[in-house]
């Protein structure tokens, strides 16, 4: 019974999430000014014929440094949890 | 748990082809589809594979991780020190002042499609190379830390 209700409430919440998002404009405006100033000057100013590196680490450079230290701090997490203990030592929670 | 010899030398073989496509995806990273993220990724995919054929206490003396420490911990900071560089010449953090300047990685290029040179693009191949280490060291000291804890059941302890 529970269930059923559960289900019938997200139901009614996607289909009111559905109801809503198909008023919204997607794909629109289709020409921008932002995509074709990437496409008519990142090689000329990046020298990169790849024009998603050319973003990736050129204009959006900054965003690149983030997911770098994001992939460092999951591995210091990994590290720390995985570690092995030396001789003696206990996890204080035991 | 090992596998057998076949899955074993099969692994063995490919392992170094592994590491050499990686690279191959790190360097052309300006050029061709891909970049520091999946080349590292690709190279790590070399040792899940020597992993997956091997026992973990075969790999510990051929893949340390020490080793992989000190790549992860240089290619965030080649990363961080190529960003850097510009400031010297009165520009702002990660300013592409290498490119198109005609000395190192700086051929110029020409709009529209062209073969491609791999001495362009400025900073562009240092910061590919830089994130490259840096994933190949975390992704696979990653997959060995996690696969240190499995017990092996037919050794006895």
């Amino acid at each position: 019974m529970r269930l059923a209700l559960y289900s019938a409430i997200l139901l009614v919440l996607f289909g009111g999430l559905m109801y809503i998002a198909a008023d919204l404009p997607f794909g629109k405006p289709a020409v921008t000014d932002m995509d074709d100033y990437f496409i008519r000057n990142g090689q000329e100013q990046t020298g990169a014929n790849n024009i998603v590196t050319s973003i990736v680490f050129d204009f959006r450079g900054f965003d690149t440094l983030g997911e770098a230290t994001v992939l460092f701090t999951a591995v210091l997490g990994v590290g720390m949890m995985f570690r092995k203990l030396n001789a003696g030592e206990e996890y204080e929670n035991d | 748990m090992k596998m057998t010899k076949i899955v074993r030398t099969t692994a063995d073989l490919f392992f170094p082809f592994c590491l050499v496509f990686g690279l191959y995806v790190v360097i052309h990273g300006h050029l061709t589809p891909g970049g520091g993220f999946q080349g590292g990724a690709v190279m790590a995919t070399g040792t899940a594979l020597l992993l997956v054929a091997r026992a973990y206490d075969d790999i510990t003396g051929r893949i340390r991780k020490t080793a992989l420490k000190i790549c992860e911990a240089t290619g965030l900071m080649m990363f961080l020190l190529a960003g850097l560089s510009g400031i010297f010449k009165g520009l702002p953090f990660m300013a592409n002042w290498m490119a198109a300047t005609g000395k190192l990685f700086g051929s110029p290029v020409a709009f529209g499609p062209n073969p491609g040179d791999l001495n362009t693009a400025g900073l562009l191949p240092l910061l590919n190379v830089g994130v490259g280490i840096e994933v190949l060291g975390g992704l696979t000291i990653i997959l060995l830390y996690m696969l240190s804890g499995i017990k092996d059941p037919e050794k006895k302890p």
